[in-house]
């Protein structure tokens, strides 16, 4: 007798709702909505797909809804949307299961083709960090970076550059390399 | 958000969205609309054709006459099946409906092909003329597939491949019971081929290409 009074309800709800009444038709979802949640369940729809077929099934509900007679009842109608919904989702969820291979390790060990977004972002700041670094070093230490680290001339043109002999360029530029490494590492300056 | 504020979330959008529809006529009236439109096709194909020798064919061979008739009852029951399958809560075992009726067509057809084999001097279809056949059923069936999805659309169906298939079918079949006004001899071997492969043709095309366009109308986030 109950459901017989709900499924008339029902009915007149969307039948109201067919005419446009924005009212009735907010109820009738609303008490759809357990409705619709037993029937996907029902089909085997896990618990964190069921939300996902129930909007699915709202809005097939929205686009259908000049297919409803009123004169046939409203429960099996709604029953056959939710339960197709569901069965699409059951699809759809195999169909990529048997295309994907769960494997996290080879996941995560796989080269980009292209550079991961924020690439040049965390260059950019590499870079500004390194001449941070290099500006803070003693004058000696830095003309050793910046010619021959930086600019790649040889020790003889560095020297005459620089006016400083061979000798002192290379304690200079292994001691400089000491200094960065450690800044740049974080830790404690090992042999400056 | 969580799953009850997103549920409210969309039905208060739905019902903010909603505008008044036209109810959908019964299946059985949309189809009577398409099976209209194929009989006046066939009122103005009819005044080209010698119908005084298609009666007098007709009456000779009774197996033409069920032959007929299995291709008219396909193409009726076959709409009937579309638009029925086309709406939520109908069964799709609607599909079966058309069956019986394409068994004995296919049947009838085949004693024709038989006969042909054993009557001497029976009119064998050339391959000019079987290929003149696939062309109608298959430029026939083109508009008469498109004006069977345009109307289906209208509609929601949820297993939009059997639907695109039973119109094809329609299609189809009205296409080859239009031919017979113009195919004034029992069908041969090839030319039953070339019956069955215009009406596979069109039915493949509407599954592939119908069944597409079905599924994007009834698919939600279409």
């Amino acid at each position: 007798m109950g459901s017989e009074v709900a499924e008339t309800r029902l009915a007149g709800r969307m039948a109201a709702a067919q005419q446009g009444d924005a009212a009735a038709y907010q109820a009738l979802l609303r008490e759809c909505l357990p409705l619709i949640v037993a029937i996907v369940r029902a089909q085997g729809i896990s618990g964190d797909q069921v939300d996902d077929v129930v909007q699915d099934t709202l809005l097939t509900i929205h686009r259908a809804r000049p297919t409803y007679d009123p004169a046939r009842p409203f429960v099996p109608w709604l029953r056959a949307i939710a339960q197709r919904r569901a069965i699409d989702a059951l699809r759809r969820h195999s169909r990529q299961h048997a295309h994907e291979i769960h494997d996290p390790a080879a996941y995560e060990g796989y080269a980009d083709a292209v550079p991961p977004a924020g690439h040049a972002l965390e260059q950019s700041d590499r870079a500004r960090q390194l001449r941070d670094a290099v500006a803070t070093l003693p004058q000696g230490q830095r003309e050793a970076v910046e010619q021959l680290g930086l600019g790649e001339k040889s020790l003889q043109e560095a020297a005459g550059l620089t006016g400083r002999s061979k000798g002192a360029l290379k304690v200079n530029l292994h001691r400089a390399l000491q200094a960065l490494r450690s800044k740049l590492s974080g830790g404690p300056p090992d042999d400056v | 958000m969580s799953e009850t504020a997103r549920h409210e979330k969309l039905i208060a959008e739905l019902a903010g969205d909603l505008r008044p529809v036209h109810r959908l006529l019964p299946p059985s009236v949309r189809a009577a609309g398409w099976l209209a439109v194929v009989a006046a096709l066939g009122t103005i194909l009819a005044p080209m054709a010698d119908l005084g020798d298609i009666l007098h064919r007709l009456a000779a061979a009774p197996d033409m006459w069920l032959s007929v008739l299995g291709s008219v009852l396909t193409a009726l029951l076959a709409a009937l099946a579309a638009y029925q399958t086309s709406v939520p809560d109908r069964s799709p075992y609607w599909a079966l409906l058309p069956l019986p009726a394409a068994l004995l067509w296919i049947a009838a057809s085949g004693a024709g092909c038989l006969r042909s084999w054993i009557v001497p001097g029976t009119h064998d279809a050339s391959m000019g003329e079987a290929r003149i056949c696939l062309l109608f059923i298959i430029g026939i069936s083109l508009p008469l597939s498109f004006l069977l999805l345009k109307m289906l659309q209208k509609a929601c169906p949820l297993r939009p491949g059997l639907t695109a298939v039973l119109g094809g079918l329609a299609a189809a079949s009205a296409s080859a019971t239009l031919l017979n006004f113009f195919h004034p001899y029992d069908a041969a071997a090839t030319d039953l081929l070339v019956h069955i492969l215009a009406v596979g043709s069109v039915v493949i095309a509407s599954r592939l290409i119908g069944g597409r366009a079905l599924a994007w109308r009834a698919r939600p986030n279409a």
